[in-house]
């Protein structure tokens, strides 16, 4: 691959337009719901988001113990038993019917998404496992410890490679006394028990916290039976709480020993929360700096005329606390000091002058002809609309997209960014460097 | 189970409305030898435009490996027309994407853009498979990048450094052997002309084909193709030596020491690949056998190694039936904690043992066979994941009308082909065997390759 892939706050932007038409309503239990009808073709995806993320760990559960690792762990483990079906008979029956189901828990977030063929036994049954999952799991101690062990062995390995090495400090300094800042160790996730996962499922996975995505071949009277049915049984959990305020960091750099042939470098700071008006602002000036792929200043400055690197990029990661923004790159280690300077040369002068004028056109041009692209496919639809469940984004957020970016301006870009990208808080990471 | 079979039993029936003829693929080939494929899908007003050479990493030599990918690369530097840069310069403007992969077999470019900027990027990909420029300055740089890719993607991915060594020993003169990112060596040692050389040679409109998936209409895309490749000149492809892999006398074993926590098996035993669609049956049945093992959450090997036995940390299967060269079928993992790769050959041993003694059960035949008949539909939501299955099944050689039935002929293999296959081809005189041996970060061993550059 010549290219890496657009970078996080780009592929969402990109992946909301004009003509996904999206309803809204409320299940008798509470989740909210969210459905775009798609019939062209006979299947159906189904995702539910809880605010079950990692970064939502009551301290309450269990006071003084760092469990983190816990919110992963639940959320991977809904489908290792439930209603009288071991993991094993789950597994084959979702096989057999040619449906698929996938779990993924991040920072605010933990997710159990389903694709399945939309005829009506396939569809009524697949429907009724993942039912049974959310509403019965029973969290088997065979499967947490084999699943413990596991996460375990995937953590020291974790621990070897460089860029996850990079990762892992940079989350860890950026985010100081913040749930965001807390990666999983081998010593949280030996300490987990059962009724851990059993309480954090009691207190993460109800109704109230929950947004449920549903694109595909049904209509609005069947989806609303599948939202129903999906959120009549979950545990009567309490509404989400808000974060801890974000601390900004101070300005540091902290250098990582490690034999590989690259320095793996990561830049970065607490940034912005989801539904920031600057939002739109930034995404316009991040594709000029980062975010733009080849057309990027970060590219053109690292890769295009210095042969430093492969991949260069910068980018904004919205979350409800204040999400990262992250310049990252891999350079061979004997120059890992003249890309860094090349790159801080490149940030300062963004942030003292912004975008020009032909770069800013471009850049709103490019945002706004390439929304269609974010949304050609139901899988790219289900991504971007679960974002604007989850968050509350206003649900006209994808028709009005093309306003807001058009009606960005040069100063807007440069304003934005000095609020968001301070440089008395950068934090920078070097795994490797000499 | 009862439910279950009622269900696959209904199922059978159901997705065969879905594969309509509207979505069949429209052809054309110009008089150029240039071969166009458009697959109609109006259900976003996007298109993706691929353009394929029949030209990857198996047709270099020793001494320039990497040469195909290095062009690729090159290939955004500028024509007669544009300068460097300004080919995705142009697709970001026009609403797009774009990117470009090399593989064993091929190298491809291709753009995402709102079906209204086709013909911006067909004239783009025409003018630089006729008019790349190629100059020493913009090589210099772009080999460095080249190289950057090489440490990222191998040097510092212990992983990746088995499966090259693993090639390199399994195979002794099948191109195959190399890999796609070229040695870093050849890579110090490439020169401009050695890509120019390349380019002169297999970029071609008759070495080449396009294809299209998107919101288009066919008739106008061959109008659209006509006007801007029609006038490239076809010209003479090398004829190239045939090679034959001398026949493996006995078992290969190789160690890689790299720095790692977790310990890494790989198995790759060689094996047929699909050359008549019609009448082979044995690439049918190892794909069969293939799913068996890995093909979803409740195939053998997660439940068997990981889940069951707990001797897993991870583990994937990988057979790829459509290809230029010769096919393996590799079976790779990380032993859990506490277990040894050797315990975990064994286990995969056994695993293999058994479908050679037992074979497999109607369940999961029947299973497979519900698998493949819902991944077709499900395909059918990436136009890009359209694009490729087409382009690397021409590719290969093979046709891609054949795409369905090749999925058909799937669904008819037998329990007895399955066990047949797996005695026949699982033996140790096809096996290469590779191993990572961890090191601890701070061992001397583990010290980068840098230090030795001669540049």
């Amino acid at each position: 691959m010549k290219k890496i892939l657009f970078a996080v706050l780009c592929l969402f932007a990109a992946a909301v337009q004009a003509g996904v038409n999206i309803e809204h309503w409320t299940t008798p239990a509470g989740a909210r719901v969210y459905f775009v009808a798609s019939r062209a073709l006979p299947m159906l995806d189904v995702r539910v988001d809880f605010a079950a993320g990692s970064a939502t760990l009551p301290a309450s559960l269990t006071p003084g113990a760092n469990l983190a690792g816990v919110a992963g762990l639940t959320n991977e483990l809904l489908e290792a038993g439930a209603a009288g079906m071991d993991e094993e008979q789950i597994a084959a029956r979702f096989a057999d019917i040619g449906a698929r189901l996938s779990s993924s828990s991040s920072l605010d977030r933990a997710s159990l998404s389903l694709r399945t063929l939309s005829a009506r036994a396939e569809r009524d049954a697949a429907l009724e496992l993942m039912h049974a999952i959310l509403a019965t799991p029973t969290f088997p101690d065979g499967a947490l410890e084999r699943e413990k062990a596991r996460s375990i062995s995937a953590i020291q390995e974790a621990e070897t490679r460089p860029e996850s090495i990079a990762a892992r400090r940079f989350s860890e300094a950026i985010y100081p006394g913040h749930p965001y800042g807390v990666n999983a160790t081998v010593d949280s996730v030996g300490r987990i028990s059962r009724d851990d996962l059993v309480a954090f499922w009691r207190g993460h996975y109800g109704a109230r916290r929950a947004a449920i995505t549903i694109v595909g071949d049904v209509s609005r009277a069947e989806a609303e039976n599948i939202a129903a049915r999906l959120s009549d049984a979950l545990p009567d959990a309490p509404a989400e709480v808000p974060l801890p305020a974000v601390t900004l960091p101070e300005r540091q750099t902290l250098r990582i020993p490690h034999p590989a042939a690259q320095s793996h470098i990561l830049i970065g700071l607490p940034s912005i929360r989801r539904g920031d008006p600057d939002f739109f602002p930034l995404l316009v000036g991040n594709y000029v700096l980062g975010g733009g792929g080849f057309v990027s200043r970060l590219m053109k400055e690292v890769r295009e005329k210095r042969g430093y690197a492969y991949s260069v990029y910068s980018y904004f990661s919205p979350l409800k606390s204040e999400g990262p923004f992250q310049i990252g790159l891999q350079t061979k280690r004997a120059q890992a000091g003249e890309a860094l300077q090349v790159v801080d040369t490149t940030l300062a002068q963004f942030l003292k002058q912004g975008p020009t004028e032909s770069e800013l056109r471009e850049a709103k041009k490019h945002l706004i002809d390439s929304q269609a692209l974010g949304l050609d496919s139901n899988a790219k639809i289900l991504g971007a609309v679960s974002i604007i469940g989850f968050y509350g984004l206003p649900l006209d957020w994808i028709a009005d997209y093309p306003r807001r970016v058009e009606a960005v301006t040069a100063a807007q870009v440069r304003q934005a960014f000095n609020r968001h990208v301070q440089p008395e808080h950068l934090v920078t990471v070097i795994v490797a460097g000499d | 189970m009862l439910l279950v079979s009622a269900i696959a039993a209904a199922l059978a029936s159901a997705p065969a409305a879905a594969l309509e003829p509207q979505d069949t693929p429209y052809e054309k080939t110009l008089a150029n030898g240039l071969h166009v494929i458009v697959k109609e899908d109006h259900r976003a007003p996007t298109v993706v435009h691929m353009v394929w050479y029949r030209a990857g990493a198996i047709d270099e030599k020793d001494g320039t490996s990497g040469v195909a990918h290095v062009l690729e690369h090159m290939m955004f530097k500028g024509t007669k027309k544009i300068g460097p840069g300004e080919f995705s310069k142009r697709v970001a403007a026009a609403g797009g994407r774009d990117n470009a992969f090399t593989s064993l077999d091929y190298t491809a470019y291709f753009q995402q853009v709102p079906n209204r900027a086709l013909a911006k990027m067909m004239a783009l990909e025409a003018d630089r498979m006729a008019n790349l420029k190629l100059d020493a300055k913009e090589f210099a740089q772009e080999i460095k990048v080249v190289m950057e890719e090489r440490r990222l993607r191998t040097d510092d991915n212990p992983q990746a450094l088995v499966h090259e060594a693993m090639n390199a020993a399994a195979f002794m003169e099948h191109p195959y052997r190399r890999p796609v990112i070229g040695w870093m060596a050849d890579l110090q040692h490439m020169r401009y002309r050695d890509a120019q050389d390349w380019y002169r040679r297999w970029y071609a409109p008759n070495n080449a084909f396009v294809v299209v998936v998107g919101d288009v209409d066919h008739d106008a895309v061959f109008s659209l193709a006509e006007k801007y490749y029609g006038a490239i000149k076809r010209h003479a492809l090398p004829k190239e030596a045939p090679f034959a892999e001398p026949k493996q006398l006995g078992i290969k074993r190789l160690t890689i020491k790299a720095p790692a926590k977790l310990a890494y098996l790989s198995m790759a035993w060689k094996v047929p690949k699909l050359k008549d669609v019609e009448r082979d049956r044995e690439p049918y049945a190892l794909e069969m056998l293939d799913a068996v093992l890995d093909g979803d959450d409740a195939a053998r090997l997660s439940k068997d190694l990981v889940r069951g036995q707990k001797i897993a940390q991870s583990i994937g299967t990988g057979y790829d039936p459509t290809l230029r060269g010769e096919a393996q079928f590799v079976v790779s993992g990380q032993p859990a904690e506490g277990k040894s790769v050797a315990e975990l050959e064994a286990a995969l041993r056994a695993q293999i043992r058994r479908i050679q003694d037992e074979g497999v059960t109607a369940e999961e035949l029947a299973r497979v066979k519900t698998q493949t008949i819902a991944s077709q539909i499900y395909k059918r939501d990436s136009m890009m994941g359209q694009a490729m299955e087409i382009g690397a099944v021409e590719a290969a050689g093979l046709n891609w009308r054949d795409i369905d039935k090749m999925q058909e002929k799937i669904r008819s293999v037998t329990a007895e082909e399955v066990q047949v296959v797996a005695r026949k081809y699982f033996n140790d005189d096809r096996l290469t065997v590779a191993v990572l041996d961890p090191q601890p970060l701070d061992s001397a061993a583990t010290r980068p390759p840098t230090a030795s550059l001669r540049h």
